[in-house]
């Protein structure tokens, strides 16, 4: 009996050392993500995850590791998660939807040695005394004004629809920017708004793009991941179609102008400079046109591609 | 003016195509005395398999009879949970939505990945009706699914009132007891039930990711199922005031998607309110005509009891 049970501790210790052996030689920096959508939804938290991909290609799998948790659009059950991975002692956890703020503030300070970070926002909650929060947001506005300016240029009739989720966060800077920048292109141009309440109410935005190209509209953009039933009228309609937040293009290549793409990598990679020189937090983040962070994708084949190629194939006759 | 009307009154028979498949679905199901709340996971699974099924091959049809494949068998999961297992049928339809939601999510990212968009069933205009002035727009105008959405609710009201099986369904819902004790097989009806509602359910999603939106994602139906079992009650249990209850939610959701449009001058939140308020206050103004729910509804049933 004491054989038995000296060799089942012998045999415990002995994994416990093994698994130290492989935690301490992995030096990787290991970041936790938790989004309030899936990771393909061609919108928010695709943004995201490309984004890690792209650093963990950039400086190799041994370096970087990064677990995700999606469809976390229960602020509750983020929460959770969030503390898991802290506990599980990651090194920065992003908790990437401006939902999960009020969580942050209440967990933050139970990991000490964890960095944090949300967004979209300004707040690091340092003046609560919260040092190890960070906050990231993107300046969708200008991206949205560039739409927009193209939009009006684009634009036949003159009217413009927007479908727009809540009237919150970028999802509002991207409206505001758009609908400025069809106004300052052209002043008498009109531009009707919807909220549909939601980030995923598919059947709710395909329904307002059909009544906006009803009142009028022939070019249509929108944010969230729900404006894939908007593209799919948009495309059965022949109306052109801006997208944000992740290059739409692939859904309706035969209408979708421009896309304002969000690079989180601008974001990411000073933070974790930062967090590996030891400062947990404190600091705002922003992607702006001119860091980079966000990019006008233009999709050429709408605009020129195809045009040059039915010239060639002789589907258009140019009345001269 | 007309065509405004027009606009509002097509989008509010598409809004409401995927209720009524779903909602008749679950009221027969609920006739029988079972309750099933997983209606909403169903409705994803068959949205899924549908959609991956046209991406695949290109066949409507075949898609629609993959759904109804898919939506049998989930109720027949349903239905041995609930009437075989004898389980809480509340609790136990919740967990079928986590399921449905679940596995739908993980086989889109597996064997699907990006979201992309199918063609799926035109507009099919009836001949000679399409073309009268205004009505013919609005009605005739529309996809094979939503004939076959508002096409069912006379079919069901007239199998569930002037047929035997029918007969058979509600005694089963109102007195097991008595329908056993005249050899009605009770099993076997909540297990009819079930599965025709699961198949309506799968249905339902597919009326979504093949006709009207012709896309999938995760969590496509963002709880519809669950507006559609509400619809089950405010429809007392019968499927003409099941159409009315639906036809009224999506006319003011399309009434609101309109105003915020126009710019009318009213704050979304208000306007975004407006189909559920509307829907509740018709729903007291009607409590005085009450019908009682299915005096079976949500009790599994054991012979000697």
């Amino acid at each position: 009996m004491k054989l038995k049970k000296n060799i089942i501790i012998l045999i415990m210790i002995s994994i416990l050392v093994l698994s130290l052996g492989f935690g301490a030689s992995a030096k990787a920096f290991r970041v936790a993500v938790i989004m309030p959508s899936s990771i393909s939804d061609m919108a928010f938290s695709q943004s995201m995850y490309e984004a890690l991909v792209t650093i963990q290609e950039e400086v190799g799998k041994e370096n970087f590791e990064f677990v995700y948790s999606e469809n976390m659009f229960v602020v509750a059950d983020a929460a959770a998660a969030v503390r898991d991975y802290a506990s599980e002692g990651y090194d920065l956890v992003i908790a990437h939807g401006s939902q999960y703020g009020s969580s942050l503030m209440e967990i933050a300070p139970d990991f000490p040695n964890t960095s944090f970070t949300w967004g979209t926002s300004v707040n690091t909650f340092s003046d609560q005394g919260i040092t190890n929060i960070f906050a990231y947001e993107a300046r969708s506005e200008e991206g949205g004004y560039v739409c927009g300016v193209l939009a009006a240029k684009l634009s036949q009739t003159g009217i413009i629809g927007v479908i727009g989720p809540i009237e919150t966060g970028d999802a509002k800077l991207y409206v505001d920017g758009f609908k400025a920048g069809v106004l300052a292109t052209k002043p008498d141009g009109q531009v009707n708004v919807n909220w549909t309440g939601s980030f995923s109410d598919v059947a709710l935005a395909s329904e307002a793009a059909q009544t906006h190209i009803n009142v009028g509209a022939d070019v249509l953009t929108g944010t969230a991941q729900m404006v894939v039933g908007a593209i799919g009228v948009a495309r059965q309609r022949g109306v052109l179609w801006f997208g944000t937040q992740a290059n739409q293009t692939s859904l309706a290549p035969e209408v979708v102008v421009a896309n304002q793409v969000y690079d989180w990598t601008v974001v990411l990679r000073p933070m974790i400079q930062l967090i590996k020189e030891g400062k947990m937090g404190g600091t705002t983040y922003a992607l702006t046109l001119a860091n980079g962070g966000l990019k006008i994708v233009v999709n050429q084949e709408v605009l020129v591609e195809k045009t040059i190629q039915d010239i060639i194939e002789g589907k258009i006759n140019i009345e001269l | 003016m007309e065509a405004i009307i027009i606009g509002i009154v097509k989008s509010a028979i598409r809004l409401a195509t995927p209720y009524l498949y779903a909602s008749i679905g679950e009221t027969i199901g609920q006739l029988s005395g079972v309750l099933n709340l997983g209606v909403d996971g169903v409705m994803l699974m068959g949205a899924f398999s549908a959609f991956y099924t046209v991406l695949k091959t290109g066949n409507l049809w075949l898609g629609l009879l993959v759904a109804i494949v898919v939506g049998a068998i989930f109720g027949l999961l349903i239905a041995f949970i609930n009437v075989t297992l004898k389980a809480e049928q509340g609790i136990s339809g919740i967990g079928v939505y986590i399921f449905g939601l679940g596995l739908s999510s993980l086989l889109f990212r597996t064997m699907v990945g990006t979201v992309q968009t199918v063609s799926g069933f035109p507009p099919l205009s009836v001949p000679w009706l399409s073309t009268i002035p205004v009505m013919g727009k609005i009605f005739f105008q529309q996809n094979i699914l939503v004939y076959g959405a508002f096409a069912l609710v006379p079919v069901s009201w007239f199998v569930l009132n002037k047929t035997p099986l029918g007969l058979s369904i509600r005694a089963v819902g109102q007195h097991p007891e008595a329908a056993d004790s005249l050899g009605v097989n009770i099993v076997r009806i909540r297990y009819f039930t079930v599965i025709l509602g699961g198949i309506l359910s799968g249905i339902a999603g597919a009326s979504l990711s093949i006709a009207l939106l012709n896309v999938f994602q995760q969590n496509l139906t963002n709880g519809m199922g669950f507006i559609a079992v509400a619809l089950v009650y405010f429809g007392a249990w019968r499927p003409k005031t099941v159409l009315i209850g639906a036809l009224l939610f999506s006319t003011v959701n399309a009434i609101q998607i309109w105003i915020q449009v126009k710019g009318i001058n009213v704050p979304s939140d208000f306007t975004l309110m407006l189909p559920y308020i509307v829907t509740i206050v018709v729903l007291a103004a009607m409590a005085k005509r009450r019908i009682h729910p299915p005096t079976a509804l949500n009790k599994p049933f054991e012979r000697g009891e």
